[in-house]
């Protein structure tokens, strides 16, 4: 199925768990934030998140900055 | 030679330092950190931008610069609108490092200055929201009052456009602002050098935000120490009370005793 992720157009695996996706992006959980479909997701909530076709994902985590 | 007693407060809790510095602009993750490190500064920003999903270099910003040793504030640069700041600190907050935020809204591409409208807007939410808010503004001591009364927990005076090097552009402003004043007001952006960081102090400020006047120096490590020093002696000079501004000479050596 077919996602968008930071603005871009991704195929995944039907149903895959979101702590799932993160592992294959290579990804800690502990140092990024993610809003799907425009809803911040509480970080408890990333084992039970499951993602489905044309959900938004945004993942986002601290770069330098003033 | 410093007074360990000298601590900024900024929401209850206690600050030795009372330079804050940026992260950005650096060569490298290794000069931020030597940076900050010699600066002193335990108060850092940070920036919240998408992850690279395609260049993956497993190395984090914070596995440089460590969130137990330094108080991680995150900002909202590049936020155009309340709800693009107010979106950014929530996302920010979830990141799971800090609940504070450096807020800026900013109203134009070329000059930085901050969107005041959208930036009153925002703390007010984010206040609600339950965030220690610090707000990026400009000079205008009745919108720093607004700020306040909103519940920011600093006021952050400009003192000339980000990155600019132009130093305090508006010392009277910021002194009027000082006055008025019921929360620590932290003068954030336009520092070039040292001596605009003295300057700061000497006004009165509680403290100074800067980034680009230390990672885009030619050797940023001395700068940050340049800094570390300009910021202590501003604030040694402003508690000393300096001597008053005289039209014409008063000697230092007695006017007796002169041979003839």
């Amino acid at each position: 199925m077919e996602i968008i992720l930071n603005g871009e157009k991704r195929e995944v695996k039907e149903n895959i768990p979101l702590i799932d996706f993160l592992k294959e992006l290579d990804l800690k959980p502990e140092s990024v934030a993610v809003e799907l479909n425009l809803n911040i997701l509480n970080k408890k909530k990333y084992n039970e998140t499951v993602l489905k076709d044309g959900d938004r994902l945004e993942v986002v985590h601290f770069v330098g900055g003033g | 030679m410093e007074e360990s007693n000298d601590y900024l407060e900024i929401a209850g809790r206690k600050i030795k330092s009372r330079l804050m510095v940026g992260t950005g602009k650096y060569a490298s993750f290794e000069e931020t950190k030597e940076a900050i490190e010699q600066s002193g500064a335990e108060v850092v920003t940070v920036a919240v931008r998408r992850v690279n999903i395609t260049d993956r270099s497993k190395e984090n910003l914070l596995d440089y610069i460590d969130p137990k040793k330094y108080l991680i504030l995150p900002n909202t640069a590049g936020c155009y609108s309340a709800d693009e700041a107010v979106r950014t600190a929530m996302l920010a907050r979830e990141a799971g490092v800090s609940d504070w935020v450096k807020l800026e809204v900013i109203g134009d591409e070329k000059t930085l200055f901050p969107d005041n409208v959208g930036l009153l807007e925002a703390t007010k939410i984010l206040v609600k929201e339950g965030f220690i808010v610090l707000p990026y503004t400009n000079d205008d001591p009745i919108m720093a009052k607004k700020l306040e009364e909103a519940g920011a927990a600093t006021v952050m005076p400009l003192g000339a456009p980000i990155g600019s090097g132009l130093g305090i552009r508006n010392p009277y402003n910021i002194k009027i602002i000082l006055q008025q004043a019921k929360v620590p007001i932290v003068v954030d952006a336009g520092v070039g050098t040292a001596s605009d960081a003295a300057v700061a102090m000497e006004l009165g400020a509680d403290a100074v935000l800067m980034n680009t006047g230390i990672a885009g120096a030619k050797d940023p490590i001395k700068m940050a120490i340049a800094m570390n020093y300009a910021v202590k002696a501003g604030r040694l000079a402003y508690k000393a009370g300096r001597i008053p501004k005289k039209l014409y000479a008063t000697a230092s050596s007695p006017l007796e005793g002169v041979i003839e």
